[in-house]
């Protein structure tokens, strides 16, 4: 076609059609050039989201496992004695014990290197046994458990052996007892179940998140019991009730801008007003919740006046036309329809909460708590801060519980967009 | 008590509740006709009893503090409080408190002791008193409205008054909280500005916070010029956004037009998976991947990297605010109107042309709204910062070196410290206004670039 539509331009200058071909395959160039230009920067995206995954999978699967060790423990009266319960040298009993099935450990100095294997939660793990059946007393026992991190780490092969021993944190001679152990199969590493029953402590192998869970727990609720009906009953106000004018204008601009400022200016807020002015108490979930809850408001109340504005004019009328009045016509027939539109905008809303750190570590929930708390008012960690006080601990074993930590916080984000993806899918409807 | 107080509460409203509805049904059964709804007298009794005394609760556990500790303080004997400076003043109420919980360090002089048993009767007192009135203040509502039950009380319209005022109450929350953030703000940072002047926090160009221990200390004076930490801030973001901008318009551009229906329908939600990552999570990945990443590459081209460069913090940052570059840019590109792409399209451009040279330029309010937006989050971004940036304010602009930003900097001023009376926790709350006001106005500026420019094409 092009050969049949060729003008001949001017003598002596190329006609139009000739600088169009000329240009073309330069033009098509460009054109590949930009595709591949976008294609690179969606594989750019793309990798770093998978180098955050595989880095936080990689460095967090250990700790889904911990290294234990089987021992026959001899309970020994002249060691412990019922009288003197709960206390008692268990310490000796359980390293006498390890001693025992190396065998070969005579000296002193041996004894105490010997020792180092253990965790320093195992002669709990008897006081725990002997207190609950003192019976046990004068008997042998078999016991499971936990080594220390760095032979948790040995077994997990994060140590490695070829480096010199004076750059190592376990010596030859703890490898070749602990080889020892594991051939004699008494080491063993099952799912680490006590990551999540256990409460924060300085000892790695020891370390786990129960605290952080229930912190997380009271905070979320508080967070949702105050921003959920706050949120909605300012959302349907605006929506539905309020006079068009200033006053709204400026209620709206308000909220537009609460969503945008930085999260650390809310812990700011909270810390001074919370704790400074009402004086309650610090790193308490109660003061966390209240300063999440003001957070999240704005980002529930856009969202249930987007699924308000969703439902047709037409309900309302009809609702009115049979007499409702204009709070019946939006609690009764509504606010109902809006409601999965508004739990979508809520479950975002909550797992923007659940991440959220710096406002948690302003009002002190960054407290090392060893226990977890049975109120709001107790101190109590979160994840995420938890996450933030472990990736700041120096022991190496630490590494892995953080990515384990993360692993388990991105877990419950994931599991509360699904629930959002399937609310929207499975309630929302076409008008 | 507290527990108990609202207790009462929910069931002097659940007992009006049950009575109001019995006394309207006998009425209608009496034969009369109702104004309302016998479950409208019910609710209403309800609600008379529960939003008052809720907000009589809540006023009572605010207020009861600041009264018992002026009452106690007035209690204490002469010449032990008074005179003291206000450090040891709240040590001495702290160690009275402790005491009247229970814990108890060494030998406390008896005058504590004897406060720490008035504090604990005071608190009784409180507690008792609050729930005695709380219990009358109940009773007595409740009876008022039981006696407003008869057939031509407009129950339903009472019980909207009170849940119209309710959600009015609700919608100035959010004013209340903009309020609370400028005012708690405010106060600090004015009691930060009577220590150190303006001029010296706007304009000097030392950032030093540590605060001498001790009077006669000549060591540490502490210095509060903001100049370094701002520098430091703007070259994380300048940073983050030369990451951010080119990566997020590309894919913008790439999903918007070159890309099928299908790629696009899994690719744009995969995308936003960056965006909904916890920051902790990045700042995590920064110094677990990155940093390492750029200190190695650095040593293999013989450059000596800081550990906790600014690259580093500001090249994770970036990741993070791809997604929110490319779908403001998503959106401004889908918003131009399909006329002028068809224009371009039938005068012969290839869709490469159409997108540079007709739709950019048609959404470029649209994109500078975004990028003004994400400007503002970099700024106020605080977890990739506080783990991967550092904590000295140098005055450089080399992205090599390690710098601080301001979140950091209120971050690291505050963690662990409860005194607010010196300049040193002070200071975050005047950084806190400045990072307020800057995002602010970048924000209503940004917001309004947006709107208006989606007005034009509407």
């Amino acid at each position: 076609m092009a050969e049949t539509l060729e003008i001949s331009g001017l003598p002596g200058r190329p006609s139009t059609m000739e600088t169009i071909r000329g240009s073309l395959a330069a033009r098509r160039r460009r054109e590949t050039g930009l595709k591949a230009a976008g294609l690179v920067a969606l594989g750019f995206a793309f990798t770093m989201l998978g180098l955050v995954f595989l880095s936080l999978i990689g460095t967090g699967y250990h700790a889904f496992t911990q290294t234990h060790v089987t021992l026959d423990v001899y309970v020994d009266p002249e060691m412990i004695s019922e009288e003197r319960l709960p206390r008692g040298d268990f310490d000796d009993a359980v390293e006498a014990g390890l001693a025992e099935r190396v065998g070969g450990v005579e000296s002193k100095a041996e004894r105490r290197a010997l020792a180092k294997l253990l965790s320093d939660g195992a002669q709990f793990a008897l006081r725990d046994m002997v207190v609950a059946d003192p019976g046990l007393i004068g008997q042998r026992v078999t016991l499971t458990v936990p080594t220390s991190d760095s032979f948790d780490q040995l077994n997990k092969g994060l140590i490695d052996r070829a480096t010199p021993e004076e750059n190592r944190r376990v010596t030859d001679q703890q490898i070749a007892w602990f080889d020892a152990l594991d051939e004699a199969g008494a080491i063993s590493a099952p799912f680490n179940r006590w990551l999540f029953t256990n409460n924060d402590s300085r000892f790695p192998e020891q370390a786990g998140l129960r605290g952080a869970l229930t912190g997380t727990f009271w905070v979320l609720l508080i967070c949702f019991a105050i921003s959920f009906p706050l949120g909605i009953g300012a959302a349907i106000y605006l929506e539905e009730f309020a006079p068009k004018g200033r006053m709204s204008d400026l209620i709206e601009v308000n909220i537009n801008n609460l969503a945008a400022v930085p999260s650390v200016v809310f812990g700011l807020l909270g810390l001074a007003m919370f704790i400074g002015w009402f004086g309650m108490p610090r790193s308490a979930p109660i003061v966390g919740g209240l300063t999440l809850s003001l957070m999240t408001l704005p980002t529930i109340i856009i969202a249930t006046r987007a699924a308000l504005k969703a439902v047709p004019p037409s309900i309302r009328e009809a609702a009115l036309g049979g007499g409702a009045s204009n709070q019946q016509a939006v609690f009764g027939h509504i606010l109902p329809l809006a409601m999965p539109g508004i739990m979508t905008g809520t479950i975002i809303g909550m797992a923007q909460a659940i991440g959220e750190t710096a406002p948690l570590l302003l009002v002190g929930m960054n407290a090392f708590v060893t226990s977890a708390a049975a109120s709001p008012f107790e101190s109590a960690t979160t994840l995420p801060t938890q996450i933030y006080i472990w990736a700041d601990s120096p022991e190496r074993g630490f590494v892995s519980r953080t990515s384990a930590a993360i692993l388990v916080l991105l877990g419950f984000l994931v599991v509360m967009n699904l629930l959002a993806i399937i609310l929207r899918r499975r309630f929302e409807r076409q008008w | 008590m507290t527990a108990l107080a609202f207790g009462v509460m929910l069931a002097v409203a659940l007992l009006g509740y049950v009575w109001n509805r019995q006394a309207a049904r006998a009425i209608h059964d009496g034969g009369q006709r109702l104004h309302s709804l016998a479950s409208y007298h019910a609710l209403y009794a309800a609600l008379l009893v529960l939003v008052p005394v809720f907000v009589l609760i809540v006023g009572w556990l605010v207020l009861q503090r600041p009264v018992i500790l002026s009452m106690l303080v007035a209690s204490l004997p002469e010449g032990t409080y008074q005179g003291l400076p206000t450090g040891e003043q709240q040590l001495v109420v702290a160690e009275i408190q402790s005491i009247a919980g229970g814990t108890v360090f060494g030998t406390p002089e008896p005058w504590k002791v004897e406060a720490a048993d008035y504090l604990g009767h005071l608190r009784d007192w409180s507690a008792a008193l609050m729930t005695a009135s709380v219990a009358a203040v109940a009773v007595l509502l409740m009876l008022l409205s039981r006696g407003r039950v008869s057939a031509a009380f407009r129950a339903r319209q009472g019980v909207e008054r009170i849940v119209m005022g309710l959600m009015l109450f609700c919608s100035i929350v959010a004013i209340l909280t903009t309020i609370g953030i400028v005012a708690s703000l405010l106060v600090e940072s004015i009691r930060f500005f009577r220590m150190v002047p303006l001029t010296e926090f706007l304009f000097g160009t030392r950032w030093e916070p540590q605060m001498p221990l001790r009077e006669d200390q000549i060591a540490a004076a502490g210095a509060f010029g903001i100049i370094p930490v701002a520098l430091g801030t703007v070259l994380i973001m300048i940073l983050a956004l030369s990451v951010a901008i080119p990566v997020g318009l590309l894919t913008a551009i790439y999903l918007n037009e070159f890309a099928s229906a299908r790629f696009r329908a899994w690719a744009k939600p995969v995308l936003e998976i960056l965006s909904g990552v916890p920051t902790i999570v990045y700042g995590f990945f920064a110094i677990l991947v990155v940093a390492p990443a750029i200190r190695n590459f650095g040593e293999g081209i013989g450059l000596t990297i800081s550990p906790n460069t600014a690259l580093a913090a500001g090249g994770v940052m970036g990741i993070m605010i791809i997604p929110f570059i490319s779908s403001f840019a998503d959106d401004a590109l889908a918003a131009v109107p399909r006329s002028l792409r068809d224009g371009s399209l039938a005068l012969g451009a290839t869709r490469g042309e159409t997108v540079l040279k007709v739709l950019f330029p048609a959404a470029i309010p649209g994109i500078a709204g975004g990028i003004l937006l994400a400007v503002s989050r970099a700024i106020g971004e605080t977890m990739i910062v506080v783990m991967a940036a550092g904590l000295i304010a140098t005055l450089t602009i080399n992205p090599l070196d390690s710098v601080t930003t301001i979140t950091v900097q209120i971050m690291t001023l505050l963690i662990g410290d409860t005194e607010f009376d010196s300049p040193k926790t002070l200071a975050a709350f005047a950084l806190g206004m400045v990072l307020f006001l800057v995002t602010l106005v970048i924000n209503i500026f940004a917001l309004r670039l947006v709107r208006k420019y989606r007005e034009i094409y509407d």
